[in-house]
């Protein structure tokens, strides 16, 4: 089990999209103006989307490009000018005592009981040889087909809920962003407030 | 592209690790958005290297679902955050504190 044994192309990738993921990561939580956090999230999403890719996911990731990087992204990006681009959060003022530290310490011990609970398990070694049952996962249009078959007859009841789901999100953006006039309202600027009436 | 699903999993860890930090640590509400889309992102790691691993789609299926939560958990969100700017001129979490005790 030493690193050489693998194909180096593999490595390659690995070692690619982990260096988009953490980088990416680190800047989001790092960087005082929210754009440049919106910009370190695409280079996230996207070492994500090469993971995917990597690991025979061809459809995530071409959804993980459009839906995170596309549309999420962006709506995040168009709320950050819609509020004013030089609103910055000061990084270095502590808000609590002790916020930190403690957050850092509880950080440290999740990844540390991520890393064991997966080392100690089963699930990771030994898995592949005894999975026979199902197809193997299929690349390119194998994989669309394979997903299309799954969300469509045994997640069909889940599949179905999201769309309830996304029909009641856009109903209750649509809710919150509307602009209702009220008397006691004095951030509304008086324009808007005709135009919308 | 035989490198072992540990090492995704390892990532996938340390991703959810970073995007819970500044959850825990900013103050933003954009931000603490982000944060949270970092903390899926991990998750949707991890579940694509389990289903690599044990040759079981449904865990691509999962993932499919959870990008649709997302999507419209950031809908509703930053429409919640654009309805507390309007009203208090900040998205600073520490400023909502009409609730507390």
């Amino acid at each position: 089990m030493i690193a050489a044994a693998y194909s180096a192309a593999g490595v390659l990738v690995f070692v690619t999209a982990s260096t988009l993921i953490l980088v990416g990561a680190i800047g989001v939580i790092a960087v005082k103006n929210p754009v440049h956090a919106a910009i370190s999230l695409i280079v996230t999403l996207f070492g994500v989307a090469v993971a995917f890719v990597a690991q025979s996911a061809d459809f995530l990731a071409a959804v993980q490009i459009i839906v995170y990087a596309g549309a999420i992204v962006v709506l995040f990006l168009f709320v950050i000018m819609f509020l004013g681009v030089d609103r910055r959060d000061d990084v270095r003022v502590e808000a609590l005592v002790g916020q930190r530290p403690l957050a850092l310490a509880g950080v440290l011990i999740t990844i540390a009981g991520l890393i064991t609970l997966m080392a100690r398990s089963h699930w990771v070694t030994g898995a592949t040889s005894v999975s026979t049952t199902g197809a193997p996962l299929a690349t390119g249009q194998g994989n669309v087909r394979q997903l299309g078959t799954a969300v469509f007859t045994t997640d069909l009841f889940a599949f179905e809920a999201t769309a309830v789901l996304l029909i009641i999100a856009v109903v209750g953006a649509v809710l919150l962003a509307r602009r209702e006039r009220r008397v006691d309202d004095t951030f509304d600027d008086e324009r808007n407030v005709e135009v919308s009436s | 592209m035989n490198v072992p699903a540990a090492w995704y999993l390892v990532v996938g860890a340390l991703l959810f690790g970073v995007g819970a930090y500044g959850l825990l640590t900013r103050r933003s509400a954009l931000i603490m958005f982000m944060c949270i889309e970092l903390m899926l992102n991990a998750v949707n790691l991890t579940f694509v290297t389990f289903s690599r691993t044990l040759s079981d789609v449904a865990g691509q299926a999962s993932v499919f679902f959870v990008m649709v939560v997302a999507a419209a958990e950031v809908t509703v969100g930053l429409g919640i955050v654009v309805a507390v700017f309007r009203r208090r001129a900040s998205t600073s979490i520490d400023e909502m504190s009409e609730l507390h005790g």
